[in-house]
């Protein structure tokens, strides 16, 4: 039968706000599918031209798919939504990069002619579910010298990819990161960020925490706005003696949630949703997981290529702030100077967090905001890396785009 | 210390063993750029299996909650208050244990006092209030809602109720005062009374919402932050809150009057509580909130110091505590599992057993009878009353269809009962015919089958007596209607062993009976007690007592039904057989009515004819009657009566039909529907000096079901 690939859009995002992990943060006894079930029921209050029973998939990523994040959590938090039965739902993961190809895969369906509508997204609560909570990796790995043992530490390859780049000094990690807090600060001063933030109520019945009793969760915990470089430059380099990643310039263990609405174009048109991006191109790519904050740079490659874009023609960065030396890579690649505007503008995972599945989906609903704000610029493009040595860019077209001027 | 801390510190040392709960303040910022708010969580910090209830040290600690955020308020800190429970729980109101304590009247004034001093205040800070019900939400956990600006409900809330006239009390913390001149008083009737003495009926969340009680209403997956948001909205003023306004008029007097009515055809006038509660709603017409706190205040103490709320709390102690672990029953461990049940008869009682084995226990249910067309007939009625569960939504077609697969008629009792791991019969009362029956199922169900009669007064050892295994009978004693009423009486044999028990146990929870061990003493519990009650009743008539003086006589004790109106339910012929197996028992306590035979042998199905819409003597039945010329008044039957039955459970007790006075009342409330405010009757035989005077000592210990010495 002939097919046509059809046009594939972002209609919204949200999330949650992120929390610190841990027993003091604000999520501590907060469930994962609680977190993602409250994010894709806000997206269903501001969509309410979306009839959920036209919901084709629920797709919804974790890292960690254990408890209250297994399950099939895509099922799950489907029905704890209020979902109709008749919408199904299924879970991913691509570690960090899983809200991300939570989107990816449906947009694939959607391009295909499977779906017409999805719910994309991701969770992770990394206070209930520590990174490496009951991971075997294959002895193989080690005995055969598949991968170096640092590359099962995210840290570690952090460390690695300094190591490739000596000209990534510390002082410009650092340096990068106190602009990432400086530009969050001024992203929430501006209420850029909230309006796309889920309140989630929150209990707490440890005093260690702070007061105790049900309260209300509306903005993110691990924000450290007035961060300046000699308050870093203190700072311990957990991952090697007199090495050069900390916890100031790299993003902090997190808890939270993220949902999207991916449709064809014609389904938004037709059902009066909002069409805040377009689908452009989407690539994966593998590196060395020793050296995993590499690997944005190859798929980025794949991307433009297959979009028969080169760099120049990108006009908006979001690039995960997992490490801030990891964005240098990707910048000195480019030749993108470390405070280019164009990267970033609201900050990223230095300050606001990084709930590892979870986050792909932040990267676009603040892309999609700086779209709307600048109808000048045509194409973005989303990139994280990924552990095990991955890289994931999704490039997206500005439908608010008034054509050069 | 404020006056109102004091007297909870006093109330709260007279409760040692409460259960506190904490009221936690936790600040924060509503969306919207409302401003900052102040949320008050109550959490007994136990999860959802106990849930929150209010003593004296937690209203205390509610107290101090108010005076923190009553500060805040009053300095600009915070643009509002919230109140809501941990999850599932708002709070269930007061803590009964802590009641049951209190033995002087001064002390029940300070709990009313105590609650009203608190929970006022959260209507008198400088900032609006606002009440989320997020979970079950009862007595004064409703109150505290109510002295609240706003209220927000969740979709999901189960239960919601203003129990306490159910109990014997009024909602005294506000709830008589504040609900009708929230929501009118018509609704108020319905929920204060109607539903309270509609065995305690609860309200869902979107009754809540709908009866007017809550502003609004969210779904509970994400209820508490919509109803902050909401907040936030109202506190903008983005939204209006609208209310009906109330009818203070006629309504308001024609509501009282149908709570009166609701409550006389309830307990009629035998239980204060109901007319209490109904005399503060009639005065909160003028919407004088004060006094009608003053007037809870008055009306709570009161009550607590009322033989009726004792004997309530028993009571409801009786049902949710002892009726789920029955006194005296094996070791749970000896049953043995059920995976079959043979059901001997095909009549309606049998077919209502099979009925309710086959929706309970959800295994094969075989029905046997004499002949295909019985057979066919029980079958049906089971299919047919599985078809009206479907219609009316209780089960889904899938349901139906396993049920229906699961039950069926056969003639041939090897065929029927060769797997079966329990058999009920359920035919016709008479000593050789149930042993027949029981031989002939002995012959072809396996070894380890339980044998059990629904016989209502045969004795079980003895109908055992000719079996090669009579270890395996157990009596199984229901209640009609089978399905409503909730008493199973379980019938220990002589040769009756643990491990049948046991399974006669594990079955009736399985059931959702009541399950009570009974001796095989005649007529085991609640017949022996109706029928030397009735008896006396017949006796006064047949000695000359007019009819209407007899039935009269009884109406202070607020029992469900007349005597003769029980009669004609039980029918007559039944009565009649019950009364003459256990003269035959007891021939100096229990006589044969030669009025009730004579009614019975003229076919008559009951004493009363209805033409007009009440119950009237039927002229037939009183050309029957012949009667003597002994004129009794209504005192003089009602101490007969009473005397009778005090006897009869003084005896009952002293042969160990049933462990303690307390089986005797768990009995009577779960299987002829005696009032809570009776406890039963013990109780009641207690408080009138009855016992006393009968049986020279009382059922109970003061204290047990009345107020502390």
């Amino acid at each position: 039968m002939p097919r046509t690939v059809r046009d594939v859009v972002f209609v919204d995002g949200v999330r949650t706000p992120f929390g610190k992990a841990g027993p003091k943060g604000i999520y501590h006894e907060t469930r994962a599918d609680d977190l993602v079930v409250k994010a894709i029921r806000e997206l269903l209050r501001r969509n309410p031209g979306l009839d959920p029973k036209k919901i084709d998939e629920v797709a919804v990523a974790a890292t960690t798919q254990i408890g209250d994040q297994g399950l099939t959590i895509g099922r799950t938090a489907g029905i704890l939504a209020g979902l109709p039965t008749s919408v199904p739902g299924y879970s991913i993961d691509r570690m960090c990069a899983g809200a991300l190809t939570a989107v990816t895969t449906v947009a694939g369906s959607v391009a295909f002619g499977a779906y017409d509508v999805a719910i994309a997204g991701g969770v992770e609560h990394m206070g209930r579910h520590p990174m490496g909570e009951g991971v075997d990796p294959n002895p193989r790995f080690v005995s055969e010298k598949l991968v170096d043992e640092s590359a099962l530490f995210m840290g570690m390859t952090a460390e690695n990819l300094h190591d490739r780049y000596p000209q990534i000094t510390k002082l410009r990690a650092d340096e990068y990161a106190v602009r990432s807090q400086e530009k969050a600060a001024k992203a929430y001063a501006n209420g850029k960020i909230q309006a796309d933030l889920v309140p989630i109520s929150v209990r707490r019945t440890n005093p260690e925490g702070g007061e105790t009793g049900w309260g209300l969760v509306t903005a993110d915990e691990p924000m450290r706005p007035g961060t300046t470089l000699e308050n870093l430059a203190g700072l311990k380099t957990p991952f090697r003696v007199h090495g050069r990643v900390t916890a100031g310039n790299a993003a902090g263990l997190n808890d939270g949630a993220t949902a999207s609405i991916i449709a064809s174009e014609d389904f938004a048109r037709e059902n009066n949703l909002p069409v805040k991006m377009r689908l452009v191109s989407y690539a994966f790519a593998g590196v060395e997981p020793e050296v995993m904050g590499y690997g944005p740079i190859p798929a980025t490659e794949k991307a433009l290529a297959q979009a028969g874009l080169s760099i120049s023609d990108i006009g908006l960065f979001e690039i995960n702030e997992a490490f801030a030396v990891q964005v240098l890579a990707f910048l000195d690649h480019y030749g993108i100077a470390d405070d280019d505007e164009r990267v970033n503008q609201y900050g990223g995972a230095i300050a606001f967090g990084h709930p590892l599945a979870s986050s792909g989906v932040r990267l676009m609903t603040q892309l999609a905001r700086q779209f709307e704000e600048q109808p000048h610029v045509r194409y973005g493009l989303t990139t994280m890396c990924v552990g095990f040595g991955m890289g994931a860019t999704v490039i997206w077209e500005n439908p608010h785009f008034e054509g050069d001027k | 210390m404020s006056t109102t801390a004091e007297l909870l510190k006093g109330a709260a040392e007279l409760f040692p063993g409460e259960v506190v709960t904490s009221a936690h303040v936790r600040h924060f910022d509503l969306p919207l750029g409302a401003g900052r708010f102040a949320l008050i969580t109550l959490d007994n910090g136990h999860d959802h299996t106990k849930p929150t209830t209010l003593g004296p040290q937690s209203l205390a600690n509610i107290d101090a909650a108010i005076d923190q955020v009553e500060k805040e308020a009053a300095d600009g800190d915070i643009v509002g208050v919230g109140v809501t429970g941990k999850p599932f729980i708002f709070a269930v109101g007061a803590d009964l244990k802590g009641v049951e304590l209190l033995k002087r009247h001064e002390d029940a004034l300070a709990i009313g006092k105590g609650g009203h001093d608190v929970f006022k205040r959260l209507s008198r800070l400088a900032v609006p209030t606002f009440a989320y019900y997020n979970g079950a939400a009862m007595g004064g956990g409703v109150e505290i809602g109510l002295h609240c600006t706003y209220r927000t409900v969740s979709a999901a809330l189960p239960a919601f109720s203003l129990p306490e006239v159910f109990l014997g009390l009024v909602p005294g913390w506000g709830g008589c005062t504040l609900l009708p001149n929230l929501i009118g008083a018509d609704k108020a009737v319905s929920v204060i009374i109607e539903n309270s003495l509609n065995q305690n009926k609860q309200l869902k969340g979107k009754q809540v919402h709908e009866l007017g009680i809550a502003d609004a209403i969210f779904e509970g997956a994400d209820f508490l932050e919509q109803s902050l948001i909401w907040t936030a909205s109202v506190l903008k003023g983005e939204i209006a809150v609208e209310r009906p306004v109330i009818d203070r008029g006629e309504a308001w007097d024609q509501a009282v009057e149908r709570g009166r009515f609701i409550a006389d055809s309830k307990v009629h006038g035998a239980a204060p509580a109901a007319y209490r509660a109904l005399d503060i709603i009639a005065a909160a017409k003028n919407g004088d909130l004060q006094q009608g706190y003053e007037a809870e205040d008055r009306a709570l103490a009161d009550l607590i110091m009322g033989g009726e709320l004792r004997a309530g709390i028993y009571a409801f102690n009786l049902v949710q505590k002892r009726g789920k672990r029955p006194a005296g029953a094996p070791d749970k461990n000896l049953a043995r599992p059920v995976t079959k049940v043979g059901v001997v008869g095909a009549g309606l009682m049998a077919s209502q057993l099979a009925l309710l084995f086959l929706r309970r226990l959800e295994v094969p249910v075989v029905l046997t009878d004499i002949d295909q067309e019985r057979v066919d007939k029980g079958v049906g009625y089971v299919h047919a009353e599985i078809d009206k569960l479907l219609g009316k939504g209780r089960i889904n077609q899938d349901k139906a269809n396993r049920l229906k697969a699961l039950v069926t008629g056969v003639l041939d009792k090897a065929e029927g009962f060769a797997d079966a791991d329990f058999v009920i019969e359920a035919v016709f009362e008479e000593m050789g015919v149930k042993q027949q029956v029981f031989a002939e199922v002995e012959a072809v169900a396996p070894a380890h089958a339980i044998l059990a009669t629904n016989t209502s007064s045969l004795s079980v050892s003895e109908m055992a007596s000719k079996l090669r295994h009579p270890e395996r009978v157990v009596g199984f004693h229901f209640f009609n209607p089978v399905a409503i009423l909730p008493l199973l009486e379980i019938v220990r044999g002589e040769k009756t062993d643990d491990a049948s028990l046991a399974t006669a146990f594990a079955v009736a929870k399985k059931l959702k009976k009541t399950a009570v061990l009974v001796k095989d003493a005649p007529a085991f519990v609640v017949n022996r007690i109706l029928t030397r009650f009735m008896g006396e009743i017949q006796n006064v008539i047949d000695e000359g007592t007019p009819v209407d003086v007899a039935e009269k006589a009884v109406e202070p004790l607020g029992l469900p039904m007349s005597p003769l109106v029980l009669l004609e339910l039980v029918g007559p012929a039944i009565g009649l057989h019950v009364s003459e197996t256990l003269h035959k028992a007891f021939p100096d306590r229990f006589t044969v009515s030669p009025n009730l035979k004579a009614v019975v042998e003229a076919g008559k199905r009951g004493f009363y004819v209805y033409d007009s819409g009440k119950p009237e003597l039927d002229p037939e039945v009183a050309a029957l009657l012949k009667q003597g010329d002994t004129v009794l008044t209504e005192e003089q039957v009602r101490a007969r009566v009473l005397d009778a039955v005090a006897q009869e459970i003084g005896l009952m007790l002293d042969e160990g039909v049933v462990a303690e006075a307390q089986d005797i009342d768990l009995c009577l409330i779960t299987g002829a529907g005696w009032p809570f405010h009776l406890g039963g009757i013990t109780p009641y035989l207690d408080r009138e000096g009855v016992a006393e005077r009968v049986n020279g000592k009382r059922f109970l210990e003061p204290g047990v079901a009345s107020v502390p010495a």
